[in-house]
């Protein structure tokens, strides 16, 4: 890899993306001995527990809704999609920030992912997984869910190429394929270094089997390299694609607040934003309870504070249009949604969707905010509760008054949904936290090389 | 089985009983020869080998080796259970098919139902012998093929589960021969007595057979007498009648010859079975398809919006207890020798009318309501008289109920105190429920000696009797009525009583003597003996074509032309009215009626036609009103009438008359069944005996509790420029969903329907087009016709087997029915004009709802229909979302009733029954397409227009639905949308929908609309 000739000199003037004082063997042994090591922290335990017992809460909820149906939750005629669909964007906007940081910033030689990446990349598998359950949870027949694959079958069924739904089968779920591929090979020399430093035999044989007999030769790392550079330009145009088809889901139906142009771009930049702010939300506790400050600092929660606010303001401009265009169009209809939901019974949503997204953030104009944890902390918090709203905003206000006004009624989701809803976050944090204890978070050999880079620089 | 307790056999009594009983006796064992005690136990122990039973066990107690036995045994069993087979259960075929029946070819035979009297005729379909759909008769002129509501729900009555099924004595179970010996013994003590004590009551009936039974046995017990008690019965028209004939009249309506009608808060347009046949001639009048062509003029005076008052061209609401006075006031404009009262009515609207009924003599029509007075039904005679309209508008016939005329259950019960009753029989009616609330009728009931009731249900008043027994359904049973005219028509059954259920006929032969005769025989026998045919193969041949036809040829009472004689200084002064004090109203639910029908799933979850509330009535204030007792919607309310009380919850009704309450009735029953016990408010609580219509001085407070209410459209008021409006019809009018013209405007302007239409881009669609060289099937929905009255939406219920939900479904915004009418209120609150439209499905030619189905389970056919795939939806509901008319309806839980077994027989064979999970949506009556095309085919021909008739245009009385192939241009549908008053519901959006409307006329006054 070359290096970017401004690189040094950002350096001067940035904080670094790794501190000094680290060499080779110190970053192994601190990375590795989070999963190596003989006793887990309490806090690990208190999180896990609480989490998993949200993942129990998700069971449960589902399991009544296997056996009820979806009358369980707030949809009707005519929100026919509720929480569920609201939640599968989200989910699968939160997953963006993974593959834009391990894929395009690769891609850009930007040194500052390396610590973050790996995290990233297992939340957004993680977030695809609690994201593409939901499609199949809100189906009228679940275990029918399979007929939206094409597959050969005596009853020549086949899916209708026009749906868009169809269109998200295909693209979430090779978003799903690349992503753990990519993740996993990203894995792999990690995986060996474990295998050599653990030290009961199941370890080893665990770590042995995933590290699929990496010895670190020249070839490895060569194959290593190009696999990597291969996966990264195939899941490039996913970042941008995978949105823009779930977007179509709104952006190609006849709904006054979905049938918009604006749609793909909006939501791309609203899912990198959103997702952003979730690696935000889980990288700080992580460098705080594991003491990686060093690995992961001011400079990297600086980068993406201003990532955020580069896809902020695309998502706001993106809500001046749809505003401007509504009125613009003279559509009384697109009009009567927008009036809607600025004024309509759910108001008080829209409102707090405009002062999460669009008005908070903007205090991360300063550099003092953007490198201020807590400060960070908070505002990621606030922005992933703005792109929830807006995808509420989205999917039911749009839905509630539509074209017929005979047939306008309200919706209001039941405990089933914000079970369902928690649930989900539940089991996002429990892969996350067994993610965190089994596998090396940071990857080590890309730290390793950072170390002997900085050190180059130094020298 | 060697236990110790086990006696030993003894050979020598067995040899001593072999010997005995010789070779002829056969024996399986020496056991049972010997007949020991253990054997006797064996023989009648269900289980003889259970090995819990096994005296070692009960001594010990399980141990673990067997208890692992039994484990496992019942883990392989309950294993094997799921590869078991279905117990067989053996099917014979007939040996002598039963003529006609051929399974999957339903038969249709004539009927009658009877409401209040009055009769209806229907055609029954019967598959296999199973009643499975009610039309209406095209040669009842009572019907002419259409019907109503309770026609349509009548079927679900018939399979209802809940329904008396067994006679009880004392709450007991017990049955027929046991009643029969009771009534043995009765009949032998009312011989001697000649039935003194003996009382029957009896609901209205019109019924010559019934009638001729009665009159037999008040001739055979003179000292009996027959009551008669209906709750909401037309009374005052029969004294009415008094007053101004000097006898009581049955008055047939001819809306037909009617260009002003003028009602004085009468619904005829809904409530009553005359009300399908006034429907049609009042429609006849609406749909205008030339400019040229009249329409009539409708005048509305009520206190509650009805969908007569939707209907009418000028509504008027004042309070009904003002009605009188109007009547007066109009009286005497219009001549009659009347002190002319004031009267709250806008003097310039008075003078229009008065000149507009003047302009129309011997071709305008004055209607009063059953709410109104004897005095107001007698000036509305009178004025008919002046106006030359009797004989004319309103044709006098003898009066078709046979039953007495006054409501004398108050005279029952003084006779009860009296103690001069000691046989109570009650017949049909439940007057536990019904009856007003000062007569405390079930405390007095009590004091009756002996009481038999028979009715469909083990209601109220079957809890308070002796002995109930089980009624047949109309469906069920023989019996005969006449209709408004007086034709009588033949109530025939279609099935064998499902539940041993009698007719009364049977009952009363019981005490007549003609004991085992069948309601058929009595029936029958009554029609034979009034027959002057002189043989009896005549009579046959007379007897079948009626039965045929479902009506008898020729029997419409004769045209009567009675003096009148109304003493206009007798009549008695109206009721001085208070201003500020709060009337209220009493009516008939207008879908459960006075609640004979609460236990009818159907007719619970159909929207009130104004207030679009199921499941529930409501104390109907008007917006002002309920601002002023700072009352809001869903308020509940404490009510205090003299001393009775209630309470229940506040509507805030547009276009409810100020200082005016009403409550429909047949809510708050205590016994009704699984459905319809325990719901809604009971309005009989606050209805006395003299004050049965409209009661004075009702207080009502505000409780602060609140009650959640289940409506399938919603509301909500709102202030525009300051007059009080309707937020989701000011969008409605604002998105031209109903278009609207004055007779005037339209004759200007044929075309005023289709201006405000954008233009749409045609052909700039990705996909090919859609070609249809055979049928395309097309709707046509008449909005000037279509009087909202819902028929079609529970027509639709019981052809398509669909599914009720229930209130807290309804009011998750769930409702199932696939075929809706939309209501929408034109300006201020205070008296808005109210439009209905019905929506079904548009079967859009450029269905937005198939584009976005992922598994292509809604799919365009060959004929243009938007089809559904039941089989093949996995329930995303993406299809509903991207319907701009919101008409798919999705099963989001089990909402088909899988379970009860009765209901198996009531459904349509011809229809899937729906599971969890899957859209639906109206299909045309796809299943009608596709039996007429079977039939044409094979007759090898092209179907006939008119032929196809789908459930909604079937049922309608105002004929306002009209189906048929749009690729036929001269078809029926064809030339409906060639009318310039045809467009399309959101025409726009270029999904060019298939069903289209025609836009509403309205034919107001100019004198009036100029005020």
């Amino acid at each position: 890899m070359e290096s970017d000739p401004l690189e040094g000199a950002a350096e001067i003037s940035q904080p670094r993306v790794i501190e000094p004082g680290y060499t080779i063997s110190t970053v192994t042994d601190k990375i590795s001995s989070i999963v190596l090591g003989q006793r887990q922290r309490p806090g690990w335990f208190l999180g896990f527990g609480v989490s998993f017992l949200l993942l129990m809460m998700l069971l449960y909820a589902v399991t009544v809704l296997f056996a009820i149906g979806v009358g369980i939750w707030g949809v009707n005629i005519p929100v026919g999609w509720g929480f569920a669909i609201v939640n599968f964007v989200w989910w699968i906007g939160i997953g963006h920030a993974g593959t834009l940081i391990s894929a395009i910033l690769l891609l850009l030689h930007q040194k500052w992912r390396t610590s973050i990446n790996r995290t990233a990349e297992a939340m957004t598998i993680f977030a695809v997984l609690c994201a593409g359950m939901f499609p199949v949870l809100h189906l009228g027949r679940p275990w029918l869910a399979y007929w939206l694959f094409p597959y050969p079958n005596t009853m020549w069924y086949w899916p209708q190429f026009r749906s868009p739904l169809v269109w998200d089968v295909f693209a979430v779920s090779t978003y799903l394929t690349v992503s753990l591929l990519f993740w996993f090979v990203g894995l792999i020399p990690d995986l060996a270094t474990l295998r050599d430093r653990a030290r009961t035999r199941a370890k080893q044989i665990v770590y042995g089997f995933l590290a699929m007999g990496w010895r670190g030769s020249a070839v490895h790392w060569k194959r290593y390299e190009m696999t990597s550079l291969l996966l990264a330009g195939l899941a490039t145009p996913l970042v941008i694609s995978v949105h823009t088809v779930v977007s179509f889901d709104f952006a190609t139906a006849i709904v006054p607040g979905w049938h918009t142009t604006i749609f793909p771009p909006y939501f791309v930049a609203g899912a990198i934003y959103s997702g952003f702010a979730m690696v935000l939300c889980l990288a700080i506790p992580l460098r705080k309870f594991y003491r990686l400050e060093d690995f992961i600092t001011t400079r990297h929660l600086d980068n993406m504070g201003k990532i955020m606010l580069a896809t902020g303001l695309i998502v706001a401009y993106g809500y001046m249009m749809e505003a401007f265009m509504a009125f613009y169009s003279a559509d009384i209809y697109e009009r009567y949604v927008t009036l809607n939901r600025m004024a309509g019974p759910y108001a008080a949503v829209y409102w707090c969707l405009i002062a999460f997204n669009v008005v908070v953030p903007q205090a991360l104009w300063s550099r003092r905010v953007r490198t201020t944890v807590p400060a960070l902390f908070t505002l990621a918090l606030i922005i992933n509760c703005g792109m929830w709203l807006e995808r509420f905003v989205i999917v039911v206000i749009s839905l509630h008054r539509d074209f017929m006004p005979s047939i306008w009624r309200m919706y209001a989701p039941t405990r089933w949904d914000w079970m369902t809803l928690f649930g989900s976050i539940g089991l996002f944090l429990t892969l996350l936290y067994l993610f965190i204890r089994y596998l090396p978070m940071i990857s080590i050999f890309e730290m390793r090389s950072l170390v002997t880079e900085t050190e180059g620089e130094r020298r | 089985m060697q236990a110790e307790s086990k006696t030993f056999l003894d050979f020598e009594s067995i040899a001593a009983k072999l010997k005995h009983n010789g070779a002829r006796h056969l024996w399986r064992s020496v056991e049972e020869l010997a007949c020991t005690p253990e054997y006797e136990a064996f023989l009648h122990d269900e289980f003889p080998n259970d090995p819990a039973k096994e005296p070692k066990a009960a001594k010990q107690g399980l141990n673990r080796r067997e208890v692992l036995k039994l484990m496992a045994a019942s883990a392989a069993l309950s294993g094997l259970t799921a590869c078991t087979k279905l117990p067989t259960e053996k099917i014979v075929p007939y040996v002598r098919a039963p003529e006609e029946v051929i399974p999957g070819k339903p038969l249709f035979y004539a009927t009658s139902m009877v409401d209040r009297g009055v009769a209806i005729g229907l055609l029954v379909e019967s598959h296999m012998g199973r009643p499975t759909k009610v039309e209406g008769n095209p040669d009842h002129p009572g019907s002419l093929g259409a019907s109503n509501i309770f026609c349509q729900a009548s079927l679900l009555t018939l399979w209802d589960p809940d329904r008396s099924q067994v006679v009880l004595h004392e709450g007991r179970i017990s049955d027929w021969p046991a009643f029969l010996a009771m009534t043995a013994d009765l009949r032998g003590n009312l011989e001697s007595t000649k039935g003194a004590g003996l009382r029957i009551l009896t609901e209205t009936t019109s019924s010559p057979t019934f009638a001729a039974q009665m009159r037999s046995l008040l001739e055979r017990f003179p000292n009996a007498k027959w009551y008669t008690h209906e709750p909401c019965g037309n009374y005052a028209e029969h004294q009415g009648a008094r007053l101004a004939f000097g006898r009581n009249v049955n008055s047939v309506f001819r809306f037909d010859r009617a260009a002003v009608v003028v009602s004085l808060d009468c619904d005829f347009l809904d409530d009553g079975a005359a009300s399908v046949r006034y429907t049609r001639d009042f429609a006849n009048w609406r749909g205008i398809e030339t400019p040229r062509a009249q329409m009539n003029r409708l005048y509305v005076v009520e206190s509650t919006p009805s969908i007569t008052g939707a209907m009418a061209d000028h509504r008027l609401p004042i309070r009904c207890g003002e009605i009188e006075i109007f009547a007066r006031t109009l009286g005497a404009a219009l001549g009659l020798p009347l002190r002319s009262a004031s009267s709250a009515v806008p003097d310039q609207w008075l003078r229009a009318l008065v000149r507009d009924l003047q302009n129309h003599r011997e071709s305008s029509l004055i209607v009063a309501g059953a709410s109104q007075a004897p005095a107001v039904h007698a000036l509305a005679h009178a004025m008919n008289a002046t106006l030359g309209n009797a004989g004319q508008t309103v044709v006098y016939t003898d009066a078709i109920e046979l039953s007495p005329e006054n409501d004398s259950l108050p005279e029952l019960v003084k006779e009860i105190e009296a103690g001069q009753v000691s046989t109570l029989f009650i017949l049909g009616s439940n007057p536990v429920f019904t009856a007003p609330a000062d007569l405390q009728f079930a405390q007095q009931l009590l004091k009756v000696p002996l009481r038999i009731h028979c009715g469909l249900y083990d209601d109220e008043t079957a809890e308070l009797c002796h002995w109930h027994v089980p009624q047949a359904h109309f469906l069920e049973s023989w019996s005969d009525a006449r209709a408004y005219d007086g034709t009588v028509g033949i109530v025939q059954p279609l099935i064998a009583p499902l539940y041993h259920g009698r007719s009364l006929h049977e009952l009363l032969a019981l005490l007549t003597g003609d004991i085992g005769k069948s309601d058929h025989d009595l029936v029958r026998d009554h029609w034979k003996s009034q027959h002057s045919q002189p043989s009896a193969e005549l009579f046959e041949n007379f007897w079948d074509k009626t039965l045929h036809d479902g009506v008898m040829a020729a029997t419409a009472l004769p045209p009567l032309s009675p003096k009148l004689g109304l003493d206009y200084s007798g009549l008695p002064n109206p009721p001085a009215l208070n201003q500020q004090a709060i009337e209220v109203v009493f009516r008939p639910d207008p879908t459960i009626g006075d609640g004979r029908w609460a236990n009818n799933a159907w007719l619970q979850e159909l929207p009130k036609p104004l207030t679009k509330i199921t499941w529930d009535n409501v104390v109907a204030l008007s917006p002002a009103t309920a601002w002023r007792l700072g009352l809001t919607t869903g308020d509940v309310a404490n009510l205090n009438i003299g001393g009775w009380r209630a309470s229940g919850p506040v509507w805030a009704l547009p276009g409810q008359a100020d200082n005016s309450a009403t409550i429909t009735l047949g809510y708050g029953r205590r016994r009704a069944g699984h459905v319809g016990t325990g719901i809604g408010l009971n309005g009989y609580l606050l209805r006395t005996s003299s004050a049965p219509a409209i009661g004075s001085g009702l207080q009502i407070e505000k409780t602060g509790k609140t009650y959640l209410m289940a409506a399938t459209q919603i509301h909500h008021p709102i202030e525009r420029n300051n007059q009080q409006v309707e937020e989701e019809s000011e969008n409605a009018f604002a998105r031209d969903l109903v278009r609207i013209a004055t007779l005037e405007e339209f004759r200007k302007n044929l075309q005023f329907a289709k201006e405000s239409e954008e233009e749409v881009a045609t052909g700039l669609s990705l996909y090919q087009p859609f070609r249809y060289t055979g049928y395309a099937w097309g709707m046509s929905i008449d909005l000037s016709r279509c009087t909202g009255c819902e028929a079609c939406v529970i027509a639709c219920y019981a052809e398509n087997n669909i599914a009720v939900v229930g209130k807290y479904e309804v009011m998750a915004g769930r409702d199932m029915q696939w075929i809706r009418v939309d209501n929408y209120f034109r300006g201020g609150l205070e008296n808005p004009e109210t439009y209905f439209q019905p929506v079904p499905c548009m079967h859009c030619e450029q269905a937005p709802c198939e584009l976005v189905c992922p598994v292509g389970a809604t799919l365009h056919s060959s004929e243009g229909l938007n089809e559904m795939v039941y089989n093949r939806c996995v329930g995303t509901r993406y299809c509903s979302n991207n319907c701009p008319y919101k008409v798919r309806r999705f099963n989001f839980k089990l909402y088909s009733d899988w379970v009860t077994p009765s209901l198996y027989g009531l459904r349509n064979p011809d229809v899937t029954v729906r599971s969890r999970g899957v859209m639906e949506k109206c299909t045309y009556c796809v299943q009608r397409i596709n039996e007429a095309k079977i039939n044409a085919e094979k007759e090898n021909r092209l179907v006939r227009d008119g032929e196809i008739q789908t459930a909604c245009q079937q049922a309608c009385p105002a004929q306002a639905i009209i189906f048929g192939n749009i690729n036929d241009s001269n078809s029926r549908v064809s030339k409906l949308k060639r009318q310039t008053r045809d467009y399309s519901l959101l025409a726009e959006l270029n999904t060019r929908p298939r069903t289209t409307y025609l836009a509403k006329l309205r034919n107001p006054n100019p004198e009036i609309s100029a005020i």
